[in-house]
C-alpha cells in the first residue's frame, strides 16, 4: 500500500505545482491578447510597451507551465499504469486531441509571437498572441473533459475488463465540463487580473511609469471584478451540480453527517472523522438547502447514510472522503474568492472615482490580495481530487486499484524527490526573474544581449 | 485499412515528425556550449531553435498522446516499465526548456553559462535515451503475460542498446550540425561544417555497428521494407556526408533528416504488428491488437488526426519559411 500513498504524494505535489502557472497562462494571455489590439487599434506605443512588459512576465510563467505538464502526460503511465489501462480507451483521447488541437497551436504561435516582432506585420503579430489565448483555453478543456470523466463518467461502457468510450459527443458533453470549464477559465482570468492588478499597484504606489501602469491597473481591475462575480455564480452552480451527481463531496465539503432536511449552512466545524461525527460546529440553519436547491427546504444527504448506501452497492469498504479536509479547502477557496471579489469592487470604485492613486492603502491591499488566486486556485482542485476518494474514477475504478504494479517504493521516492529539488529550485530562479523584471519596470528595451567574454571557452576542436 | 495498422502508422509518423526535428533541437543543443565561443553566437546558436524547439516538443508531447488514445497498454506497460528512464528524460526536459527561455535573462555569467550547461545536458540525455528505448522495444523487454515489464532499469542497458543509444546522440548532433549551417552566418558556419565533419564520421561508424547488432540481436531484417529501409538509411546518410564536404549544406541536411526518418521507418516495420516485443515469450508481446484501444474510439481519433495533423503541418511549415533567413548578431531581439 505504500506505493500507492507515495504515488498520490507525487501526483499531488506535481499537479498543484503544475496548476500554480496553469491559470495564470489562461488569463493573462488573453489580457495581453487585449493589449496588443489596443496597441494595433490606437498605434500608441505605450500599450506596445505594456504589452511587452507582461509578456516578458507571461513567458517566464509559461515555460513552467509547459515543461511541468510534461510530467502531467507522463506520469499517468508511470505512476498510474493500471489506472491508463482501464481508462486509455477514454483518457487517451482528449488527451492526444489537446496535444494535437491545443499544444500545437500554443507553443507554434507563441515562437513566432516571442520572434515575430519585427517579421511580422502588427495584425499578425497579435493575431499569434490571439491564437496563444485560444489554444491555452482550449487545451484546459481537454483535460477538463478527462477530469470530468473521472468524476462523473458519461458514454461508456464496461467491456473487456476496462471502460470503453461508446458516445464521444457524450463524453464531452458531459455536464461536469460544463460546470467545471468555465470556472476554470473564470479562475484563469481572476489570477490574470490580481497578477496585473497588483503589480501595476506596487508601481502606482511607488509612483513609477505611471503611463504603462494606469491603463494596466484599469485592465485588471476590470478583469478582476468581472471575473471574480462570474466566477463565484459558475461555482454556484457547479455546488448545485453536486448536490445531485455527487452527494458524498457534498456532504463531505459541509462535513454533514446526518441527512438533514433543512440542512445548515456550516460556518465552522471541527471533525471528528473516527467516531463519524464533529465535535464541534456552528451553522446557518437552512442555508445549505438554500444554496443547493435555491429554497429553504430539501434535503441534502448525509455522510453515513452515503457511506451506508456505498457499502450496499460496492461492498465493504470506506468511502468517505477527508472530511476536514474537503470542509476547509472549499471555505478557503471560496473565503479567497469573496477577498478578491471585494477588493476588485474597492479598487474599481476609487479608480472610478479618480482617487485610486493618492489612496496608499487601497493600493498596498489590492497588491497584498497576489497571493489569494493561487490560494483559491489549489484548495479547490485539492477540493474536487480530495472529495472523489477512494475513487480515481468514480464508482469504476478505485485510487488503489489505478496505480502501477510495477513500479517500486524506492523508485516513487527517487522521483518525487528529484521532482520536488528541482521545482523547488526552478521556482526560486523564476520568482528571482519576475522580481528582476519588476523592480528594472518596463524600461525602453536596450539590447537584451551584452557581450559577456568569457575567459574559459568549452572546447572540442579549434 | 485497419485502424489498428493506420494507427500504427499514425504513431510511426509523429515519432518519425518528433526525431526529424528534435532531433536537430537537440543537436544544435548538445553543441551550443562548443559552437558559441562568446555570449552574442551562444545566443545565436539558440536563436536558430528559439522559434521552433517549443513546437517540435510537442511531437513527442502528441506521440505520447497518440499512444495512450490508440494503444494504452503500450503506454501503461512502457511508461510504466521505463520508470527511471522517463524520470532521468523528464529531468532533463524540463531542465532545457526553462533554459532556453531564462538563460538570457539575467547578463550574470555564472547564470547564462550554467543554463547553457543545462541546454546541452538536456539535449543529450534525452537523445541518448531515446535510441535506448526504440532498441529495446525492438530487442525485447522481460514483459510478463500480464503485460508488465517484469526487469529492472538495468535490463534496459546492455551493449546493443547502447550503441543504439550513441547512435541516436551522434546521428542527432550531425543533424543539429548541418542545421546549423543552414542558420547561421560567417565564422559559425565553418565552425559547424567542421563540427559536422567530425561528428559525421564518427557518427558513420556508431551507425553502421548499430545496423550490425541489429542484425544480431534481433528479428528486423525478417522485414523487407525495414531492411531496405536501414540500408537505406546508410546510403543517405553516407550522402549526407559526401555533400556537406561538396558544402551543400541545404542538401546535406535534407539527407541527415532523411537518415533519421528512414531509420524511424526501419524500427517501426521492423517491429509491425508488433509494438513492444516481450523477451520472455513472443506470446507475451504487445501488438497493434492486443494493446490496443476499441474500433470506436480509434475510429473517432482517426477523424481527428486526419483533419487536424495538415493544419499542424501547414502552419509549423509557415513558421519555418518565416524565420527562413539566418540568424545574425545584428538581429538578436530576444
Amino acid at each position: 500500500m505504500e506505493e500507492v500513498l507515495l504515488a498520490r504524494w507525487q501526483f499531488a505535489i506535481t499537479t498543484v505545482y503544475h496548476f500554480l502557472f496553469v491559470p495564470l497562462t489562461l488569463g493573462l494571455s488573453v489580457l495581453v491578447a487585449v493589449m496588443e489590439t489596443m496597441y494595433v487599434r490606437t498605434g500608441n506605443e505605450t500599450y506596445k510597451t505594456m504589452t511587452k512588459f507582461w509578456g516578458k512576465l507571461f513567458l517566464v510563467n509559461f515555460i513552467m507551465g509547459v515543461v511541468t505538464g510534461i510530467v502531467q502526460e507522463f506520469h499517468f503511465g508511470m505512476n498510474w499504469a493500471e489506472y491508463s489501462r482501464f481508462m486509455g480507451d477514454i483518457f487517451g483521447a482528449p488527451l492526444a486531441l489537446e496535444a494535437l488541437s491545443a499544444f500545437f497551436l500554443e507553443s507554434t504561435f507563441l515562437g513566432l509571437w516571442i520572434f515575430g516582432w519585427d517579421r511580422l506585420s502588427k495584425k499578425m503579430h497579435v493575431t499569434c498572441m490571439w491564437l496563444v489565448a485560444f489554444g491555452s483555453n482550449l487545451s484546459a478543456f481537454w483535460i477538463l473533459v478527462a477530469n470530468s470523466f473521472m468524476q462523473s463518467p458519461v458514454g461508456y461502457a464496461l467491456r473487456n475488463g476496462r471502460a470503453e468510450m461508446t458516445d464521444f459527443m457524450q463524453v464531452i458533453t458531459n455536464p461536469y465540463v460544463w460546470g467545471q470549464f468555465p470556472h476554470t477559465i473564470l479562475g484563469g482570468l481572476v489570477t490574470a487580473g490580481v497578477f496585473v492588478t497588483a503589480i501595476s499597484a506596487y508601481y502606482l504606489l511607488k509612483r513609477r511609469h505611471l503611463p504603462v501602469f494606469k491603463p494596466s491597473i484599469k485592465i485588471g481591475l476590470a478583469c478582476m471584478l468581472v471575473s471574480t462575480l462570474l466566477v463565484m455564480g459558475t461555482g454556484h452552480l457547479q455546488a448545485q451540480f453536486l448536490a445531485k451527481k455527487q452527494p458524498m463531496k457534498m456532504a463531505a465539503m459541509e462535513a454533514l453527517w446526518e441527512s438533514a432536511d433543512p440542512a445548515p449552512f456550516a460556518i465552522a466545524v471541527v471533525v471528528d472523522q473516527n467516531n463519524k461525527k464533529n465535535s464541534f460546529e456552528i451553522g446557518i440553519p437552512g442555508a445549505l438547502s438554500f444554496l443547493a436547491y435555491d429554497k429553504f427546504s430539501g434535503e441534502i444527504k448525509g455522510i453515513n447514510e452515503l457511506q451506508e448506501a456505498a457499502e450496499k452497492k460496492y461492498g465493504p469498504g470506506n468511502y468517505t472522503p477527508n472530511i476536514t479536509q474537503s470542509f476547509w479547502t472549499f471555505r478557503v477557496m471560496v473565503l479567497s474568492g469573496l477577498w478578491m471579489m471585494l477588493v476588485a469592487a474597492l479598487g474599481a470604485f476609487f479608480f472610478y472615482k479618480k482617487r485610486l492613486e493618492e489612496s496608499p492603502f487601497i493600493l498596498k491591499l489590492l497588491l497584498w490580495s497576489l497571493p489569494f488566486p493561487y490560494i483559491a486556485n489549489s484548495t479547490g482542485w485539492i477540493l474536487t481530487e480530495g472529495g472523489r476518494q477512494p475513487w480515481i474514477v468514480v464508482g469504476l475504478q478505485r485510487v488503489s486499484e489505478g496505480v502501477s504494479t510495477n513500479v517500486t517504493s524506492t523508485e516513487i521516492w527517487i522521483s518525487m524527490i528529484g521532482f520536488t529539488v528541482l521545482y523547488g529550485a526552478l521556482a526560486a530562479a523564476a520568482v528571482y526573474l519576475v522580481r528582476k523584471f519588476i523592480l528594472i519596470g518596463p524600461v525602453d528595451e536596450k539590447p537584451v544581449l551584452s557581450v559577456l567574454t568569457k575567459k574559459k571557452e568549452a572546447t572540442l576542436w579549434n | 485499412m485497419e485502424l489498428n495498422v493506420l494507427w500504427f502508422i499514425l504513431v510511426g509518423v509523429l515519432f518519425t515528425g518528433f526525431f526529424f526535428l528534435e532531433g536537430f533541437d537537440y543537436g544544435v543543443g548538445m553543441l551550443l556550449p562548443f559552437i558559441g565561443k562568446n555570449d552574442v553566437e551562444r545566443r545565436i546558436v539558440i536563436n536558430t531553435i528559439g522559434p521552433f524547439w517549443d513546437g517540435n516538443e510537442v511531437w513527442m508531447i502528441t506521440a505520447g498522446g497518440a499512444l495512450f488514445a490508440a494503444f494504452p497498454h503500450v503506454y501503461a506497460t512502457m511508461f510504466s516499465g521505463f520508470y527511471m528512464a522517463l524520470f532521468l528524460m523528464l529531468v532533463a526536459l524540463i531542465l532545457r526548456g526553462v533554459a532556453i527561455e531564462f538563460r538570457s535573462k539575467d547578463e550574470n555569467s555564472k547564470w547564462r553559462g550554467t543554463w547553457d550547461w543545462m541546454i546541452f545536458l538536456g539535449s543529450a540525455l534525452p537523445a541518448l535515451l531515446w535510441g535506448v528505448a526504440v532498441t529495446n522495444l525492438i530487442q525485447g523487454i522481460p514483459i510478463n503475460e500480464k503485460m508488465q515489464y517484469a526487469g529492472t532499469f538495468f535490463d534496459l542497458l546492455s551493449p546493443y542498446t547502447l550503441v543504439g543509444g550513441i547512435a541516436f546522440l551522434l546521428v542527432f548532433l550531425f543533424h543539429g550540425a548541418l542545421f546549423l549551417t543552414l542558420r547561421v552566418e560567417g565564422e559559425l558556419i565553418e565552425r559547424s561544417r567542421k563540427a559536422a565533419v567530425k561528428i559525421g564520421l564518427l557518427a558513420a561508424l556508431v551507425f553502421l555497428s548499430l545496423v550490425g547488432l541489429t542484425y544480431a540481436n534481433t528479428d528486423l531484417f525478417k522485414s523487407g521494407l525495414a531492411t531496405s529501409a536501414l540500408w537505406g538509411a546508410v546510403a543517405v546518410f553516407v550522402a549526407g556526408y559526401i555533400l556537406l564536404w561538396l558544402k551543400r549544406y541545404g542538401w546535406a541536411f535534407t539527407m541527415s533528416g532523411l537518415a533519421i526518418a528512414f531509420t524511424t521507418i526501419a524500427f517501426f516495420s521492423g517491429l509491425f504488428p508488433r509494438i513492444m516485443v516481450s523477451s520472455l515469450d513472443p506470446k507475451w508481446s504487445l501488438t497493434i491488437h492486443n494493446a490496443a484501444s476499441s474500433a470506436y474510439t480509434l475510429k473517432i481519433m482517426s477523424f481527428a488526426a486526419l483533419a487536424l495533423v495538415p493544419i499542424v503541418l501547414a502552419y509549423q511549415g509557415w513558421t519555418y519559411w518565416v524565420f527562413r533567413k539566418r540568424v545574425t548578431a545584428k538581429e538578436l531581439e530576444y
